[in-house]
């Protein structure tokens, strides 16, 4: 079964978002960029129902600027077979990446779709439930155990409550939650053999999408921060100040 | 304007968010509809006609809503959502689940999270872990929203008198089916909406160790979260993560113990009205926003925190 994974690529986690100080966005400049941890996870779980022999070949895709080759290869490099590049330098959201990866699904016609729940810039947390919609297929979001069964996958998700179980007619949409797997590092012989992994470009207009965002940022502030607090000495003082200054207990 | 509020609940009660999330209803401004979806939920009807400001109380009762499934949910929101100009819901598992199901039936985009209303079309919303706060507008003619419940207060639980009626709409998109669920128990308050948090982390070094600060949880009727790095370790479930990419919250007083205070995990907590962190190392980012912070190592300070409060309460 072909398996089809998206990533994006976003700043890195262990950055320090800064504010641009006209307010209209993050500073991007000269940050490092990297596969959204929540793509990783997908990937890896693609490679290992590929190791498992439940997948025949993983299809990777991302939408956005030249650059994205990178997080394309990388996904190569731990064990997808090809590449996809959707290359556009516009703002591409939600609803817009969804049609895009819609146009890939009809193209290529996966059995599974996997993508992480959320990308950690836009925090948005939509992509997957829309693309599932669009295409009419089940979804299985914030996984924590994929286990596909002949026509059939289960899907294990991170809720509120705990965990619930579903049980998902093929082709089907899973997003990716953290303890889904642990994504392995790629070696130096495999980065090596991502180099001559086949990866296709092509443009939105390729696919009869039309790029319109339907949301505009009108500013970006820095949050309100925190007063810095005290130390104090000892238990007895922590609980005095909880009780008589805070009044919180 | 119109407004469709989705209830949260769990077929037996009404979620307090439900109430948030009629509060940024609110501040929208127009009529409010609430939308109870799902399998044996009259009383919560009931409950959920009694909130303020409700006009009326739409039902939709019947086994294909029974688990929330996303795929019977989103074609039942996407059909009765589509004579309103606005469509909200809690920004919990479950309405982070069906609504950009809405938002894509209709062809509209989705506003997630939103933590504020500026106007109508306008909404603030975190971004990039809460390390931004971004003012979005939002052009499409139905605007789909999940609310993050702790930027609202919730309208009151009494006092309303909405009419309730009953929709005969049945989707079931035959995509999906319920299989099981392990859902952890715990006589706690609800983490999403207590008063006292109390949290632990790697620090805490096994699930054993836990019992410890249930102990001073219970004392201070307060509930249970964790860090990341405590659940992914297998000390407690995944429901009691509290971060970006977890719970959020924001009550009176949160307690983290044994926590660093890495960026994913100061989105969930950072807007608590009083926050308590107790770590060894000095340096931790955590103190850098609690109003009290203890330098100490947690196996001998929890224990003692425990004999100071029952003193005090
Ligand atoms: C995509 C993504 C999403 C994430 N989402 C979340 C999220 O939602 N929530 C979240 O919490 N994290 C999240 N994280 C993880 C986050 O980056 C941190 O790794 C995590 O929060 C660390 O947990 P911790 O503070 O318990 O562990 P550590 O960082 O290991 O800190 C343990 C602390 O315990 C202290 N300690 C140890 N022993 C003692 C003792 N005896 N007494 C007192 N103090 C002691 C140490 O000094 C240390 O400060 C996410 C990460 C990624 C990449
Ligand atoms: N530009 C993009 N390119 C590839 N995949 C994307 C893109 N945007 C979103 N996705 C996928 O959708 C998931 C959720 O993103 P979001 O809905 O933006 O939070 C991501 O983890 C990716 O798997």
């Amino acid at each position: 079964m072909k398996v089809l994974v998206a990533v994006k690529r976003v700043i890195d986690y262990n950055v320090k978002v800064r504010v641009k100080p006209d307010n209209t966005g993050v500073d991007l400049a000269n940050v490092k960029m990297a596969m959204n941890p929540f793509c990783e996870i997908a990937v890896e779980e693609a490679v290992r129902l590929k190791e498992k022999g439940v997948a025949s070949e993983i299809v990777v895709v991302s939408i956005g600027p030249k650059a994205c080759q990178e997080q394309i290869r990388t996904a190569l490099a731990l064990g997808a077979d090809r590449g996809i590049h959707i290359e556009t330098d516009e703002e591409v959201q939600s609803l817009e990446a969804a049609k895009l990866l819609k146009a890939v699904v009809e193209k290529e016609e996966p059995k599974l779709v996997i993508l992480g729940k959320q990308s950690i810039d836009s925090d948005n947390n939509q992509t997957g439930q829309m693309l599932a919609a669009l295409t009419g297929m089940g979804q299985g979001t914030f996984a924590s155990e994929v286990v596909v069964d002949g026509e059939k996958v289960n899907v294990t998700r991170e809720v509120d409550g705990g965990l619930m179980t579903v049980a998902l007619n093929l082709p089907a949409v899973v997003t990716t939650d953290l303890r889904l797997n642990e994504p392995r590092y790629a070696s130096l012989p495999n980065i090596m053999k991502a180099k001559k992994k086949p990866l296709d470009a092509m443009s939105p207009a390729d696919l009869g999408v039309e790029i319109a965002p339907r949301l505009s940022t009108l500013k970006v502030e820095a949050p309100a921060s925190r007063q810095a607090g005290i130390k104090v000495a000892d238990v007895a003082e922590l609980v005095d100040k909880l009780k008589n200054e805070a009044k919180v207990i | 304007m119109s407004i469709l509020v989705i209830a949260e609940h769990d077929n037996s009660s009404l979620k307090q968010a439900t109430l948030n999330v009629v509060a940024a209803a609110k501040a929208i401004g127009g009529d409010i509809d609430v939308l109870v979806a799902g399998e044996n939920v009259g009383a919560i009807a009931e409950a959920a006609a009694k909130a303020e400001g409700v006009n009326k109380v739409l039902v939709a009762d019947n086994a294909a809503y029974g688990h929330f499934l996303a795929e019977n949910l989103g074609e039942l929101v996407a059909e009765v959502g589509k004579g309103y100009s606005h469509i909200l819901t809690s920004a919990g598992t479950t309405g982070k689940d069906f609504m950009p199901r809405v938002a894509a039936l209709l062809d509209v985009a989705q506003v997630s999270d939103i933590i504020r209303v500026e106007s109508a079309d306008t909404f603030v919303r975190p971004i990039y872990a809460g390390n931004a706060i971004a003012t979005v507008k939002a052009s499409d003619s139905i605007k789909v929203i999940t609310v993050r419940p702790t930027g609202f207060d919730p309208v009151a639980a009494e006092g309303g008198s909405a009419s309730v009626e009953q929709l005969d709409v049945v989707k079931d998109a035959g995509l999906s089916s319920f299989v099981g669920e392990e859902k952890a128990k715990s006589d706690r308050p609800d983490l999403a909406s207590a008063g006292i948090v109390i949290s632990g982390g790697r620090g805490m070094q096994n699930g054993e160790n836990f019992k410890m600060l249930e102990q001073v949880a219970d004392l201070m009727g307060a509930a249970m979260g964790a860090s990341r790095a405590a659940v992914d370790a297998g000390f407690v479930p995944n429901d009691m993560q509290v971060g970006q990419t977890g719970k959020i919250v924001a009550p009176q007083l949160y307690v983290a113990i044994g926590i660093s205070g890495a960026i994913q995990h100061l989105a969930g907590m950072s807007d608590s009205k009083v926050i308590v962190a107790i770590n060894k190392d000095e340096e931790a980012p955590i103190f850098q926003v609690a109003d009290y912070g203890l330098v100490a190592d947690l196996f001998e300070a929890v224990p003692q925190f425990e004999e100071e409060l029952k003193k005090v309460l």
